[in-house]
């Protein structure tokens, strides 16, 4: 009996130093994904900037302005002025549409009630 | 185990009959027995220290192949834990009201040398004088030879230059990361951008410190950890400012002036839209501060917070706006306007001579210094000046720029009768066009200060009321007379569609060394568009225009800052949105009457 209580305390503890590694590991490997993602956010975040950058750089109003220019004759953009503002009527108003209504095939009930009846006088 | 018997009843019988005494018999046999015991025992003392041994030398092992390993590894902290979020320890961006960026964080690599670790340090100095041209080969190379340990060569490399350094082969040239700060619009906003230079230096990193601008002023801000890296919204519109800085260079250059500037403000929320000064520069590669006296004559001085000038006429319906707020006067009071007005050396005179008396708004309309002094001279100089001081003309403006601190209003030593006489038509007292602008802003919103700033604001933030309503009506119909009557000083502002008021002022511009120039003036045009619906204001200051225009030179701001400014309200409100409209008809119930 106390042999078996020897045993399974032998067992217990390695059991339990087994879990307590296996624990400690997971955690080791956990925080090491955590700082290569972090890693990875950093150079992520970095990439985005530079391509933040490289965006506004290529999107600068003076090079925009000479792009404008160099393509009139495709685009003919203007800066923009008052007389470009337009009005409602100049827009033509759009065609009604029938195409998703169906020809009437059922019956009208128009209402017949009191027809035959006399007219009094 | 059989034990073998320590009197063995057969020998005992046999040693009696040989008469040897049996106990004999018994110790020999112990003696056996404790020595085969004791040979037992031994042995397993044996099994048990080597046992021992064998486990004491495998934990020295472990231990010293662990220490081993120590020693070979780089040393790091045991960790327990990971930080959540990463701190974002870069300087923030700066963006436009609409989110596009104006100034970012590149990285980019720093070069040093250790001189003591070169081979070849006379062909890395040449080699160093290919890449970099405006290095001196001669000095690099008597430097590589010298006692140093280390030396800066360059503050940033480009890819490509790094790449050709790292060609050189050269093992005592080392690179260091570092962080540059990048406008990628170039000199758009260089004003307002201010600019940026580095503070505490290493290999591995460099401090980015603003040095001027509102890199300058929201240094703590932009450097905060605690912001997470949120970018600094400004109230600047990257279109419009660059719409504006278009229109103010050309027509700086046709009206032959040498520095201009425009603001344009929301009259509700004191956000400024659009803040040019020419000429300016590239923050990028931020120019010396320039020597000598004259700091206006450098790119970097910003003329629209740090040019304090006498802003002439413009200053002309702060009288009238306090006279009519005060009930001294109606629109329609006339006023004397006999010339010269003399003040006992000092004798007011008007550009024209205008007759005999004016209606307050005709005074305005004509630009009449005498009629201006008579109404400044009916409200008097105390109250004048508590209403001046109201309007922030005592105080350097609030804006968020660092040249603003230092740029503070000049105003007159002791401020006497012809003093409030002459400051009512915008001489005697100095201030930026960023003053006037706020100035013009009460008028436009309805008489309620605002605070002129940089940073993006959510909806109107009006201040306290410096005039009444009805007053600053009654001003406003007068600058839209100033522009729309055929009389008016600024009749070329007329935008058809846009209702522009606003007044002129054409100062001479005063010698460093006391006086006055007779040809050089600072002309401006202070303005509220739509006049019916006030929601911005324009200042444009031209420096030192002159035109040939209609068979003589011109100088006055009727004929240089009007033009430009109507040009800029044409192209700047279709990207305000605003669309052009007609304006009502009430404006019309305030007539001028005729003399």
């Amino acid at each position: 009996m106390r042999s078996i209580l020897y045993v399974m305390t032998a067992l217990t503890v390695i059991g339990l130093a087994f879990w307590a590694y296996h624990e400690n590991y997971k955690t080791q490997e956990a925080i090491e994904k955590t700082s290569k993602l972090q890693r990875e956010i950093g150079a992520a975040r970095v990439r985005l900037s530079v391509l933040r950058a490289e965006w506004a750089y290529l999107n600068r109003p003076d090079r925009l302005r000479d792009l404008a220019e160099l393509n009139f004759d495709r685009l003919g953009l203007l800066p923009l002025r008052p007389r470009h503002f337009g009005n409602v009527d100049q827009v033509a108003f759009p065609l009604p549409v029938f195409d998703d209504l169906e020809p009437i095939t059922n019956p009208i009930a128009t209402s017949s009630q009191g027809a035959d009846q006399e007219q009094q006088p | 185990m059989i034990r073998t018997p320590l009197r063995p009843l057969a020998r005992i019988l046999d040693a009696r009959q040989r008469g040897e005494n049996p106990d004999a018999i018994e110790r020999e046999n112990i003696r056996l027995r404790h020595e085969e015991m004791r040979d037992r025992l031994r042995l397993r003392a044996e099994q048990r220290l080597l046992l021992l041994g064998i486990m004491y030398f495998c934990a020295f092992l472990v231990i010293a192949v662990r220490m081993g390993g120590l020693a070979a590894s780089e040393a790091t902290e045991p960790r327990a834990a990971t930080n959540g979020a990463s701190i974002v320890a870069q300087r923030a961006d700066i963006v436009d009201r609409k989110g596009r960026i104006l100034a970012t964080n590149m990285e980019v690599h720093s070069l040093y040398a250790h001189p003591h670790q070169m081979i070849e340090p006379l062909r890395a100095a040449e080699e160093l004088g290919k890449i970099f041209p405006e290095l001196d080969v001669a000095d690099l190379k008597k430097r590589f030879t010298s006692d140093r340990k280390f030396m800066w060569i360059r503050k940033k490399l480009s890819p490509e230059q790094k790449q050709a350094v790292h060609d050189i082969g050269e093992p005592g040239l080392l690179f260091g990361p570092r962080e540059m700060r990048l406008y990628p619009n170039g000199a758009l906003a260089a004003h307002v951008l201010g600019g940026y230079g580095f503070g505490r230096e290493g290999v591995h990193s460099a401090e980015v410190l603003g040095t001027a601008g509102i890199e300058k002023f929201h240094d703590d801000l932009l450097r905060d950890p605690a912001r997470e890296g949120a970018p600094l919204e400004l109230s600047i519109d990257l279109t419009l400012q660059a719409a504006a800085e278009k229109v103010l260079y050309g027509g700086m250059k046709i009206m032959g002036a040498k520095g201009a500037t425009a603001i344009l403000m929301d009259a509700n929320s004191g956000e400024i839209l659009s803040l040019a000064s020419l000429p300016d520069f590239d923050p990028n590669d931020r120019p010396l501060p320039a020597l000598g006296d004259d700091p206006s004559i450098s790119p970097l001085f910003n003329r629209a917070v740090q040019g304090v000038y006498e802003l002439g006429s413009t200053f002309k319906i702060f009288a009238a706006a306090q006279a009519m707020d005060l009930g001294i006067v109606n629109p329609n009071t006339m006023v004397d306007i006999r010339g010269p007005l003399t003040w006992g050396r000092h004798r007011i005179r008007d550009f024209h001579n205008y007759g005999k008396e004016l209606s307050v708004t005709k005074v305005i309309v004509k630009s009449s210094n005498i009629g201006t002094a008579r109404l400044a001279q009916m409200i008097g100089a105390d109250r004048q000046k508590t209403f001046l001081e109201k309007l922030g003309f005592f105080d350097v403006t609030p804006v968020e720029l660092q040249e603003a601190k230092r740029a503070k209003p000049l105003l007159p030593p002791n401020w006497s009768e012809l003093s409030t006489m002459t400051i009512s038509y915008g001489h005697g007292l100095s201030a930026s066009p960023l003053h006037l602008a706020t100035a013009y802003a009460a008028v436009a919103n309805g008489g309620r200060m605002v605070t002129p700033t940089l940073l993006r604001q959510n909806g109107p933030n009006l201040g306290e009321r410096v005039m009444s309503e009805s007053a600053a009506a009654a001003s406003r119909a007068m600058l839209r007379l100033v522009v729309s009557h055929d009389e008016g000083t600024a009749s070329f502002g007329d935008v058809r569609g846009y209702a522009v008021g606003g007044k002129t002022g054409t100062a001479d511009k005063p010698m460093p060394k006391g006086g006055y120039y007779k040809d050089k003036v600072i002309a401006t045009f202070a303005s509220i568009f739509p006049i019916h619906d006030p929601k911005y204001v324009l200042v444009v200051t031209l420096d030192e225009p002159e035109i040939h225009a209609a068979g003589e030179l011109r100088r006055t701001a009727g004929w240089t800052a009007v033009p430009v400014a109507a040009e800029m309200i044409e192209r700047l409100a279709p990207l305000l949105g605003l669309r052009p409209t007609i304006e009502p008809d009430t404006l019309a119930g305030i007539t001028l009457t005729s003399q």
